[in-house]
């Protein structure tokens, strides 16, 4: 690992501190001298950090992209992104450039439902964003890095017993005349007895530009809360993407997650959920349509850490040509955390000679009373299927897409967002069908919305 | 006397390196219904497999002429369309495809091997009422994935249902009697007789004479060792029901 991956940044920092606390606000300036402190003895996950052995985040940082620390306006053409398929799903949308949260039209939000800047937020409600911001996440460097930093991003909350009809849409795009390295932080807070149901989508405005976000999420579920959270992601090739979602979950609450990679550059996904009141629920689905030389990583830690709680894991993966997938999946079973149930699966399809797979599942149980169960299969397209398909005159490549698709029904099928779940069926129809179709969201091409 | 519809001559395959089919000679003409019976391990399933096109196996001598069509030198995709149909022994269960979509690939795929459009949903959706008709499919059955949960008699009235969609020129019913009860059997066999024309053909793999009460062959052929050994009218079906296959046996391990 290169050393200076993270040396640059802390010099960024060191060079700038004036001018980020001056473009940013209260909470997010208030955490910049812990985490600078903690990243003077810290380096960046390496390929022998474990469970970041296909994922070297470090290598990933180490060249010099452009930081945003002056906060320049980028422009981006907002109406055109809606012609992708994914975006148009809400009208209660916000976008996000790189890092910097650019609009939202809160005249449609609901009573009780805010969607902001979260750098506005921080001056506007600084006791709410206060209370919650940094204390979420895991303190880690990745993190730290993501403290020293972030500027903004955006800030959700639900006001208790609020349940919102409609799901909001974040829409991420990057953006930049020069390779950039985005710091993107993201804040949701539902409080007691809401509901809320949240798609984010990132693209990427071009196909050429090196991009790298750092994104970290905290979530916090309060008593009886319910998140739904669909993640959608369509960036170039060229494009790193190291998010970190974190949730706390309180008694009663539930947590559904959809994560898609549709396409990426090298992505990793942390996600990390701790249940801490009984009776708390959490269910994460995954897939990635992996291809040419593309990379993607989840790694999940749902955390036990609290009587009768229940959580369910599913990943699934489709690889092919060279592209390559991980997947280290943990469930951790406290002592204070019996009649836990957690189960945990990993299926994938190897769909080339070339594509390869490396799954890590992980149970870690420190109390008897629990039903608890994980399995990983990686495997080829069923070749009995196949020959079936074909004997009845389907075109072998025809007969596999179909049979990709169909693999990932089960995924598909878990996103709880109404309306959502046959477009992205049409999205994964079409990515398996080898559609160029958002060109990596290509945003001077068309698409038509049904 | 009518056209031939198939001809296979001096046709040897292997499945991992062993040798299993070791010189088949097989003529269909138009109209007829063949069955081919023999002892468990003879080479029945590999030859309807060799047929269809199946990759694990690997045709190392002779040749199969298909109405003009060198089979053997085509995909299976391009065997269907040029009008063979396999009717599996053990149809395959296919999670997450639904039948309509499955059929419409199917059909589709054709309609574009020989130029044509796709077929309209509405038309589609109409063929597909009328053919279960034919195997009293039910309809819940079809919006279902592909043969997952149907049972051993569903199975094989989809595989039925499947061949009155595509309107094959030869049809390959492999064991199409195994794990049929006898109202399922009547009902497939029925199917089958339904679909017979003037033009096309049937080749019936079968143990047991029952599956011949109800679709009558009008030759019986005999597979052992890996060759066509006898070739006679139904009655041979009758006499090996009666006399089972260790005459064959013995007449042939003499020579």
């Amino acid at each position: 690992m290169k050393e200076n991956s993270l040396k640059q940044y802390i010099d960024l920092y060191d060079a700038n501190v004036a001018t980020i606390n001056g473009r940013s606000a209260g909470a997010l300036n208030a955490r910049r001298a812990a985490a600078r402190q903690l990243l003077d003895n810290a380096s960046l996950p390496s390929r022998r950090t474990p469970d970041y052995e296909k994922s070297p985040v470090g290598e990933w940082m180490a060249p010099d992209r452009g930081v945003n620390v002056a906060r320049v306006a980028i422009p981006v053409d907002l109406a055109a992104t809606l012609r992708c398929g994914v975006p148009n799903m809400s009208p209660l949308q916000a976008f996000v450039v790189n890092d910097a949260f650019v609009a939202a039209r809160s005249e449609l939000l609901p009573e009780g439902v805010t969607m902001m800047s979260l750098k506005e937020a921080a001056e506007k409600r600084p006791e709410l964003v206060e209370r919650y911001y940094g204390t979420i996440a895991p303190e880690t460097p990745l993190i730290a890095l993501n403290d020293l930093l972030a500027q903004d991003g955006v800030f959700i909350h639900v006001a208790k017993g609020v349940a919102t009809e409609r799901p909001l849409q974040v829409v991420n795009i990057l953006s930049a005349p020069i390779s950039l390295m985005a710091t993107r932080r993201v804040l949701i807070v539902v409080e007691d007895d809401a509901r809320l149901q949240l798609l984010t989508c990132d693209h990427t405005q071009d196909n050429i530009q090196d991009y790298l976000v750092n994104q970290v999420v905290e979530v916090s579920l309060g008593r009886n809360a319910s998140l739904d959270l669909c993640e959608i992601e369509e960036s170039s090739a060229e494009t790193y993407r190291v998010s970190t979602v974190t949730v706390n979950q309180a008694e009663g609450s539930r947590f559904g997650l959809t994560g898609v990679s549709l396409t990426s550059g090298h992505t990793r996904n942390n996600y990390i959920v701790n249940l801490l009141g009984e009776h708390a629920s959490a269910e994460l689905n995954g897939m990635a349509v992996n291809s040419d030389s593309r990379h993607v990583d989840n790694c999940t830690r749902v955390n036990h850490l609290a009587p009768r709680c229940h959580s369910n894991q599913m990943f699934k993966y489709v690889l092919d040509d060279e592209s390559t997938g991980a997947f280290e999946g943990e469930i951790l079973v406290d002592e204070r955390a019996p009649f836990t149930e957690a189960y945990q699966t990993n299926r994938n399809i190897l769909a080339s000679a070339g594509a390869s797979m490396h799954t890590t599942p992980r149970l870690l149980i420190y109390n008897d009373d629990v039903k608890c169960s994980h399995g990983a299969t990686t495997g080829q397209l069923d070749s009995e299927a196949l020959f079936y398909m074909q004997t009845r005159g389907i075109p072998v490549a025809e007969a596999r897409t179909m049979l990709m698709q169909a693999f990932m029904v089960d995924v598909v099928d878990s996103v709880k967002i109404e309306g959502l779940r046959d477009r992205l069926r049409h999205l994964v129809e079409r990515r398996f069908a080898g559609d160029d179709f958002c060109d990596g969201c290509n945003l001077q091409s068309t698409h038509t919305n049904e | 006397m009518k056209d031939i519809l198939l001809d296979v001559k001096d046709l040897h395959a292997n499945v991992e390196g062993k040798e299993i089919l070791k010189g088949v000679n097989l003529t269909i003409r138009e109209g007829e219904v063949h069955a081919i019976m023999g002892p468990n391990g003879s080479g029945k399933s590999t030859l309807s497999a060799v047929l269809a096109g199946n990759p694990a196996f690997t045709v190392t001598e002779g040749s199969v002429n298909f109405h003009g069509v060198d089979l053997l030198s085509l995909s299976p995709e391009d065997r269907a369309h040029e009008g063979l149909f396999l009717s599996f022994q053990y149809p395959v269960e296919i999670p997450g495809v639904s039948m309509v979509n499955f059929m419409r690939a199917a059909v589709n795929a054709k309609r574009k091997y020989f130029g044509e459009q796709p077929m309209s949903a509405g038309d589609f959706l109409k063929m597909m009422r009328q053919k279960r008709a034919i195997v009293e499919l039910d309809n819940k059955l079809a919006s279902r994935s592909v043969n997952e949960g149907f049972s051993g008699g569903e199975k094989k009235r989809n595989e039925i249902f499947q061949m009155a969609v595509l309107e094959p020129r030869l049809s390959i019913l492999d064991e199409t009697d195994s794990g049929l009860d006898i109202d399922a059997l009547r009902v497939v066999a029925g199917g089958v007789n339904a679909l017979k024309t003037t033009r096309n053909a049937t080749i019936v793999i079968t143990h047991y004479q029952r599956l011949l009460d109800y679709i009558k062959p009008d030759v019986v052929h005999i597979l052992y060792k890996g060759r066509i050994v006898h070739t006679g009218g139904p009655e041979l079906a009758l006499e090996l029901e009666e006399r089972g296959y260790d005459w064959i046996k013995q007449q042939i391990d003499q020579e």
